[in-house]
């Protein structure tokens, strides 16, 4: 992979981009109703917006390449997502607070890199502030409505938060390239945005009357490349048609 | 599932543009009054329709019987003297 700091950079911030929104892309067709379904979707399209934005970028800084070619033809210990959003749609409730934990972080993400240095990044920001403030306010409800609803909602809320809340310490955790841009003006300070991020959660775990568990951070290593067991599964699918046809355009 | 459980019907109201009206897009489903805004966010607007919706209940709303239908509105028919057409307009006038 090449060896540049804002070229890593931006992968680590599209492959997030990219992996959620395939996971909620998974979903097409299959959400718990049609009005959800379309919302989901919705939330995926605009993560693969945000995904073009920065791989356009990349493949710029590579000085080679495709946003396609960045997307799909790397191999899988190039990929620099954390773990949290490789995680299965086990239910709904697995849904909405994955999605929950990433929201919470997204929006202070976005609002971090609309003051960055690099003008492509603070444009990226300023476009994904406005979507990402709307996923988090519709995640943000639905948190609430199942921690707050019927017997069965809730404990699959909570069961849902018990696994996933592990995996959000991972964000958090700071990299040499996110050290480096945060340095350099360019990327966003982690530890604020885990303030924030603090803020917005516990406020909504409290409204949705679940608590996250205190078990130790899951040991997660996604931004050096390494990663959980679906991985590989979900590159299959989203890689299958550049590698079986490459090139091809439709 | 049964009736009880279905999330209720809601009519959902789109305005185009600043100015005009809201007019009638469709129903859909939701649990309550935010979820219905929401789900009308994601299912009505998303090609840039609206820049503002309103929803409501449809229970909410009352409507004529298609069975008075006759007595409502046909005596109307004959009555073609409610029509404006009657006035010579000078020929200047244009778009009315």
């Amino acid at each position: 992979m090449l060896n540049n700091s804002l070229y890593r950079y931006l992968l680590l911030l599209g492959d997030n981009s990219l992996i959620l929104g395939h996971r909620l892309s998974e979903l097409c067709g299959h959400g718990p109703n049609l009005e959800t379904d379309i919302a989901l979707t919705n939330h995926s399209l605009d993560l693969f917006g945000q995904v073009r934005s920065y791989f356009q970028y990349a493949a710029k800084i590579a000085g080679e390449g495709t946003e396609d070619s960045v997307a799909f033809l790397r191999y899988e210990k190039d990929y620099l997502n954390v773990h949290l959003v490789e995680q299965p749609n086990t239910d709904f409730a697995h849904v909405i607070c994955r999605q929950f934990l990433w929201d919470a972080y997204h929006l202070p993400l976005m609002k971090a890199l609309m003051k960055s240095k690099d003008e492509t990044l603070a444009a990226i920001g300023a476009k994904g502030e406005k979507e990402a403030a709307y996923h988090l306010r519709f995640s943000s409800e639905w948190m609430k409505r199942l921690g707050d609803g019927t017997e069965e909602s809730h404990k699959r809320l909570q069961s849902a938060l018990d696994h996933l809340y592990r995996y959000s310490y991972e964000l958090f955790k700071e990299s040499e390239v996110e050290k480096e841009m945060k340095e350099k003006g360019i990327g966003a300070d982690l530890g604020k945005i885990l303030e924030e991020w603090k803020k917005t959660t516990e406020d909504i775990f409290r409204s949705s009357n679940v608590s996250p568990s205190d078990d130790p951070p899951a040991i997660a290593k996604g931004k050096q490349g390494f990663h959980t067991e679906h991985m590989g599964f979900i590159l299959a699918q989203i890689q299958y048609m550049q590698r079986a046809y490459p090139d091809m355009q439709w | 599932m049964s009736d009880k459980k279905q999330w209720p019907i809601w009519e959902v109201f789109i305005r185009s543009k600043n100015g005009l009206e809201h007019r009638h897009a469709g129903s859909l489903h939701a649990s309550d009054a935010e979820m219905a805004l929401e789900n009308a966010r994601d299912v009505y607007t998303r090609r840039q329709e609206g820049v503002s919706i309103w929803v409501v209940e449809s229970k909410h709303i009352h409507a004529t019987n298609p069975e008075e239908a006759g007595e409502l509105f046909e005596p109307a028919a004959d009555k073609v003297y409610r029509h404006p057409t009657f006035y010579v307009l000078p020929d200047e006038l244009k778009h009315i």
